[in-house]
């Protein structure tokens, strides 16, 4: 183990700025491509579903 | 065996694989990423010459791997599309490029925080940063191109065309560091000699990879997969499916 405590893990040896900067902002990238990808998806089928739904309307 | 190809390379059959693989390479690239920071972060060894800061490199190096691999392979798919005539080819570049585009950002933001304490300089114009820097607007050009002609089949040539062109400065990026003077260090890691570091350190940076690589696959298929029913909503086995899941 590297770390005597919570602290100095979170400390990163004075570097704590940049190591967590980078992690964080990789995490943070990720989270937004997901959530904007679900987005994508939900929006998707609720078009497809109105387009269903005026399509058989059309139709009768 | 080549029937099986083929088979799979028309989008409708590809959906429903593609929707059956996505949890396990989430699960996988989950998996990989856990084990591959507990060893980076509680197994690794500090780094005699760079304390802490070099712990930048567990994610710093498999975002830059991934950012060329896979403009590679989206550089492929679209040679593949332009020759084939195939839909789903260029269906998986444009489902690619989002996320080399992220990887290529994460590789650029982490090696900025790696080299303000280890060279004092958040950035210089060098050929490995200069030349990775080209290949965020590459990514963002093919996107940009592709979304600026309606026409879909000539969006995909003139991007795809894009791409292939762009596909030089992929092996201008890796090689870099040889070529030029830089402050960038040389790799680390190559097939021709053992790598220049821990084991441990290695293997934490391979696991990540690993990670990046599974996570990439899966992000990209659930992307394909939106981007097919978009395309191909007005087709019968798009309503087919959607009449049955209802």
């Amino acid at each position: 183990m590297n770390w005597g405590s919570a602290q100095a893990f979170f400390a990163m040896g004075g570097y704590a700025l940049y190591v967590w900067g980078a992690y964080g902002v990789a995490a943070a990238c990720i989270l937004l491509e997901l959530w904007v990808l679900h987005r994508r998806h939900r929006t998707l089928k609720r078009d497809l579903s109105r387009r269903d739904a005026d399509g058989s309307s059309g139709q009768t | 065996m080549a029937l099986n190809v083929w088979k799979y390379a028309s989008p409708q059959t590809f959906y429903p694989l593609a929707g059956r693989l996505v949890p396990w390479f989430f699960t996988l690239a989950a998996v990989l990423a856990v084990v591959g920071l507990y060893i980076g972060f509680f197994v690794a060894p500090t780094d005699f010459q760079q304390g802490e800061s070099y712990r930048i490199i567990f994610i710093h190096v498999p975002a830059a791997w991934m950012s060329m691999f896979l403009y590679i392979v989206m550089a492929f798919w679209c040679a593949v599309g332009m020759v084939f005539n195939t839909r789903l080819s260029f269906m998986m570049a444009l489902a690619i490029a989002p996320t080399g585009a992220m990887f290529t950002f994460v590789a650029l933001w982490t090696g900025s925080l790696w080299g303000k304490p280890t060279w004092g300089t958040w950035w210089v114009w060098d050929a490995r940063l200069t030349s990775e820097l080209i290949l965020l607007f590459l990514y963002i050009g093919f996107m940009s191109l592709h979304a600026a002609i309606d026409d879909v089949r000539r969006a995909d040539r003139a991007a795809g065309l894009l791409a292939l062109v762009g596909a030089i400065n992929v092996p201008i990026i890796y090689f870099s560091v040889k070529w030029w003077n830089t402050l960038h260090q040389g790799a680390s890691v190559s097939l021709s000699r053992s790598p220049s570091m821990a084991s441990t350190m290695l293997t934490a940076m391979l696991l990540m990879s690993l990670a990046a690589w599974m996570y990439a696959i899966a992000v990209s298929f659930v992307r394909v997969r939106a981007i097919i029913l978009e395309r191909e909503s007005e087709s019968d086995w798009v309503h087919e499916l959607r009449s049955a899941a209802a």
